[in-house]
């Protein structure tokens, strides 16, 4: 493996003494971003099925609702594209040498996302300010380019993560890159399939599960109609769906990682030292090489990495210090994900039960509390699955190849824009929860 | 022409639909910034706003456009860019996340001060964004960056007197296409009083702009002197006059209130400015760079113009469908008139739903062999589908009866309408 060696990135080194800085204010950038884009990926889909039924039955009730989802829609789809924005300038802004050297390599992923980002914004545009004047059967086609894209645009982004991942399709020579091929480099990438599907059921349950936590949190309240029962059970029928598919896609991507990124495993883990039929610790810190105060599951690593209980896993004593990644970031991280898909999961499968043996919506009282909690911890267990990944390829940026620290940019002034973005992210996710607020109380 | 040049034509064509659309768009915050109190003013501030909402996302991924297609096609001069104006960047980066911002927060708005106060927002973005972003135009143009991290001068790479101008020009220009566009919006929807204040406005900025243009060429002179001289004297010398006829056409159509076409002459206007900026800066990207140099490898280069070209084919229709419903004023917000409620039919049976149950079992079992028991790739691919098999299955069989099958039973009988949701 030639390419483990340092490379001398394109533009030079730059002299960074905020790469910390850097790394948490990229991770901000993507913390405000990827639940909105949870959204761009669900909810035109859900909206295209309220308005189907609009079509088919002409009940106004399915109108009301899909006019109400679509403000929300339009609300958090302008949060969504001015927070893409941010992030695609911060490819250069923060990471200019990793851009610099690879943009040929991974780049079309983003120009052709560039593509599927103008569909959305334009059937967007067509899409709310058609209700009035479009015909129905026009005004629901209009939607169709919007769930396309939406599902496009996390495809060809998603691609670019996996082949950060797994870097393939080029050469290098002195710090440049050659022989590329581009289109190999990002679909032809043993690592994005797993990905891809895993965000996608991750996108239906984050929209799902926020948007049924909400009427759910109304019905706690009292408000409990037909109208109701019907904005909740959609949203909440995907989001349990995927969340049971997501256990057995979860699973699979774990096996992808411990072949394909054994040291990112390792730190999943908190695994020290290589071992022949490995243990999982559940909560604890790993201090030391090894796994403190956790509750020891034995052969339970071997078994899910590998299919087989006396498996050797790699651990972290693998690659040398330097080269591994914040374990208990990672460690913690890893952890919030799995029990939060676990406790999803299990809801999920009390509301299909109550669902196919009576019936009906659950009565329950507790369902609809641990529904609301469901909501914004689905949140948390998407952000956390980011990090998991993202903290668990440092120090790479491109994983064995080109160091998180040789991508940062020489430019000053890193803490004055982490601070103001900050102060502006915090503006506008006061304002789009204002906003959420007041639409939720207007009538339509 | 060269396959490293295409690239950069793509992202001057962009740029060029960006300074033209997002422009106008930018200037539209500009009216609303400069328009004063009082029920006059909201006027102008509440046209602005609805001209444009239908429009804005899909004009400010002109810009995106250009830094993708910059990136993959150059990177390195994109990596040097970045780092170097990463200031001026920045600015205009949280101004776009205040106009966004700004949008999404104007649905909310109940009372005019209200919206007063969140189209401030959107109006002091709307100025420093197109500043920020012409800022950078200018250090290229004045050739102050070059190959590294950062190349250049954090500092005086944009704040110096060609960056200045042309971030001046940047703002001033969408303020004159804006107000042409207005004029012509307003006098469509048969406002004439409002698109005479927008024409008088066109008129005002016209000649500003113009006078701006001739300041930044004598900038140029002093600051610039490579692009002057090839602007005024060599290859750029017939966008530059191109340039000055359409935007003089264009107020001389306003003049006499034919806003339709002068809306196509002020975008030539501004895409000749910038044909002429390419031209005469050719072949330098950036100083000691040539684009040649400049450009990635082969296969890159033909993945970027083989996508840009199929991704133009959908594009295209679509944005002319967008501007069409747009300009026929197909698409305002906040109409009450609903279009022919379609007609119901019934024909689903209910004993749907457990058959669909039965499917998304079987589909989740066979996944679960695919996915996590069989270990080779092929399988792998079929458990995956297997698994939106069980989704898409599942789905109705999840749904509660009453969601999906009763509400086409009841809505005919008793026209049920929907409770008003919430709080009343």
């Amino acid at each position: 493996m030639s390419h483990l060696t340092a490379i001398a990135a394109a533009l030079g080194p730059g002299e960074q003494r905020y790469l910390l800085q850097a790394r948490q204010m990229q991770a901000l950038s993507f913390v405000v971003h990827i639940p909105l884009v949870c959204f761009g990926i669900a909810l035109p889909a859900m909206l295209l099925y309220v308005e189907s039924r609009y079509l088919r039955t002409g009940d106004e009730l399915y109108r009301t609702l899909a006019r109400r989802w679509s403000r929300i829609m339009a609300a958090l789809f302008a949060a969504g594209v001015v927070t893409g924005t941010i992030l695609s300038f911060e490819l250069g802004l923060l990471w200019p040498n990793f851009t610099g050297t690879f943009g040929s390599v991974f780049g079309l992923g983003f120009a052709i996302e560039g593509f599927s980002f103008f569909m959305e914004a334009i059937f967007i545009g067509i899409y709310l300010y058609g209700w009035s004047r479009l015909s129905p059967r026009a005004h629901f086609a209009s939607g169709i380019p919007i769930a396309i894209a939406g599902f496009t645009g996390s495809l060809t982004v998603i691609s670019v993560n996996g082949w950060m991942n797994h870097p393939t399709h080029f050469r290098l020579s002195h710090g440049r890159v050659a022989d590329v091929h581009p289109l190999g480099a990002l679909f032809g990438n043993s690592y994005f399939w797993h990905e891809l599907t895993h965000m996608y059921l991750a996108g239906y349950m984050v929209a799902g599960f926020v948007l049924a936590s909400a009427y759910a949190f109304g019905r706690l309240r009292g408000r409990w109609g037909r109208y109701e029962r019907t904005a909740l059970a959609i949203p909440l029928a995907v989001a349990t769906l995927a969340s049971v598919a997501q256990i057995f896609i979860g699973d699979w991507n774990g096996r992808e990682v411990a072949t394909t990124q054994p040291t990112k495993l390792a730190a999943f883990e908190g695994l020290g030292k290589t071992t022949k039929g490995a243990p999982v610790h559940i909560l604890g810190w790993y201090t030391h090489g090894h796994v403190v105060y956790g509750i020891p599951l034995p052969h339970l690593l071997s078994l899910l990495a590998f299919h087989k209980t006396d498996a050797t896993v790699q651990g972290l004593d693998a690659v040398a210090p330097a080269d591994r990644p914040p374990v208990n970031v990672v460690r913690y991280a890893f952890q919030t994900m799995v029990g939060i898909g676990t406790l999803l999961a299990l809801l999920s499968v009390v509301y299909l039960a109550t669902r196919l043996r009576r019936g009906r919506l659950p009565e329950s009282t507790w369902f609809y509390r641990a529904l609301v909690a469901a909501g914004p911890l689905s949140v948390v267990a998407l952000i956390a699955g980011w990090v998991t990944t993202e903290a668990g390829r440092q120090p790479w940026v491109v994983y064995h190849v080109m160091r998180t620290s040789e991508a940062v940019t020489g430019a000053s002034g890193i803490p004055v824009g982490y601070g103001t973005l900050a102060v502006v992210y915090l503006a506008l996710a006061a304002g789009v929860a204002w906003v959420l607020l007041r639409l939720s109380r207007m009538a339509a | 022409m060269h396959l490293y040049e295409l690239p950069l034509w793509f992202a001057l064509v962009g740029l060029a639909l960006y300074t033209v659309l997002g422009g106008a768009d930018f200037g539209a915050g500009f009216w609303q910034l400069v328009a004063g109190k009082g029920k006059r003013a909201d006027e102008i501030r509440d046209h602005a706003h609805h001209a444009m909402a239908p429009v804005w996302e899909a004009n400010h991924v002109w810009l995106i456009f250009v830094l993708t297609v910059v990136w993959t096609a150059y990177p390195a001069a994109f990596g040097s860019i970045a780092s170097t104006l990463s200031g001026p960047l920045f600015i205009a980066a949280i101004g776009i996340v205040m106009r966004g911002g700004a949008y999404a927060l104007r649905a909310g708005t109940r009372t005019a001060g209200e919206q007063r106060r969140v189209d401030t927002i959107f109006a002091l973005s709307s100025v420093l964004t197109p500043f920020a972003l012409g800022t950078v135009i200018g250090a290229i143009a004045s050739e102050r960056i070059h190959v590294g991290n950062p190349g250049g001068s954090l500092v005086t790479s944009w704040l110096n007197p060609t960056s200045i101008a042309i971030g001046v020009l940047a703002v001033a220009s969408g303020a004159y296409t804006s107000a042409v566009f207005l004029s012509g919006d307003a006098a469509r929807h048969g406002q004439h009083a409002l698109a005479d204040r927008f024409r008088a406005r066109a008129l005002a900025a016209g000649l500003a702009a113009g006078a701006v243009a001739i300041a930044a060429l004598v900038v140029l002179h002093f600051d610039a002197e490579r692009i002057f001289r090839r602007l005024t004297q060599g290859v750029g010398l017939p966008s530059l006059v191109v340039s000055v006829i359409a935007g003089m056409a264009t107020l001389g159509l306003v003049w006499r209130r034919r806003y339709e076409p002068a809306r196509y002459t002020a975008g030539v206007a501004v895409a000749a400015t910038i044909a002429g900026w390419a031209v005469a800066q050719s072949p330098v990207f950036l100083h000691g760079l040539t684009i040649r140099e400049a450009a990635a490898g082969h296969d890159t280069l033909v993945a970027v113009v083989v996508s840009v070209l199929v991704g133009a084919l959908l594009l295209f229709p679509s944005l002319a469908l967008l501007f069409r419903l747009t300009l026929g004023g197909e698409l305002r917000d906040g109409g009450q008139s609903s279009g022919t409620a379609p007609v119901g039919s019934r024909r689903r049976a209910l004993v749907r739903g457990q058959l669909d149950a039965r499917l998304s079992v079987a589909f989740l079992a066979a996944g679960i062999g695919f996915l996590t028991v069989a270990n080779a790739a092929w399988a792998h691919a079929i458990g995956v589908a297997c698994f939106f098999g069980f989704i898409l299955s599942g789905y109705r069989a999840a749904l509660p009866p009453d969601v999906v099958e009763t509400a086409a039973l009841r809505a005919d009988p008793d026209g049920s309408t929907p409770r008003s949701p919430v709080g009343s």
